[in-house]
């Protein structure tokens, strides 16, 4: 499992108070963990600190409302870990 | 001050968007139907509307820093304290700190002074959203005007 995978599944299982074992690199953030939006704001904010990034929350929701993106792209854990691990690379370009 | 209108900030006292900071001021009223109720025969500032005072502070910072093309709402608020009682006629400073800007939402550290002591502080997140209408966008530029927020250059900017 890799080090993002990680530090988010423990970002959530604190923000959250989501068992840490419960979390898994298939878990889909909202279907799976129940996460609403409000706390998705916190879980965003310390991924951001931790990362130094900004998850592009507003167009990763605008591509799904659009229906050119599916929820599991960006919520699914391993997939929304891999888009962080791009905006990581994408800074350091 | 117009606690019956929900509108606490008197005016901008500075703004400063480099360091993403903002101070207003308010002074309460000595005379308010709230202090009918809180409480009668001791009338205090309600620790709710100071919070209050914090969230609206942090969102003309939010909506500055958005060149007034957005609208702020409050969406949470953490480790609110109420330090002391606040009492009707007394003028506050305050402050607020854009601590970071996400995509849609935006952190802020609020502060409420009065004569020079904290009386009040908060973690303000706030969602960062278009206006619902050009109506509003409209009435928060006017209200923006009155209290000093310098948004001519920024506007169409």
């Amino acid at each position: 499992m890799s080090d993002t995978f990680e530090a988010i599944a423990n970002i959530i299982a604190e923000t959250c108070d989501i068992p840490r074992d419960s979390i898994t690199p298939e878990s889909h953030a909202i279907n799976d963990l129940g996460i609403d939006s409000l706390d998705f704001l916190d879980i965003a904010f310390a991924i951001d600190k931790a990362f130094g990034i900004k998850l592009p929350l507003e167009a990763w929701t605008q591509e799904v409302s659009d229906g050119k993106a599916t929820t599991d792209q960006y919520f699914v854990l391993k997939n929304l870990a891999a888009r962080i691990d791009e905006l990581v690379a994408a800074k350091g370009a | 001050m117009r606690i019956e209108y929900f509108q606490l900030i008197d005016r901008i006292v500075d703004l400063n968007l480099a360091d993403r900071k903002i101070t207003c001021e308010a002074t309460i009223p000595t005379v308010s139907t709230v202090f009918e109720g809180h409480f009668p025969g001791y009338p205090l500032m309600p620790g709710v509307l100071l919070i209050e005072a914090m969230a609206q502070t942090s969102g003309w910072l939010v909506v500055a820093a958005n060149d007034f093309k957005r609208m702020a709402f409050l969406a949470s608020v953490k480790e609110a304290k109420l330090r002391t009682f606040v009492l009707p006629g007394q003028t506050l400073s305050i402050s607020s700190h854009l601590e970071h800007e996400g995509s849609g939402y935006a952190v802020c550290n609020a502060k409420i002074r009065c004569g020079g002591k904290v009386v009040s502080d908060a973690t303000i997140t706030l969602r960062v959203l278009d206006f619902p209408n050009a109506e509003v966008a409209e009435e928060m530029r006017k209200l923006a005007d009155k209290i000093g927020l310098k948004i001519e250059a920024r506007a169409d900017g």
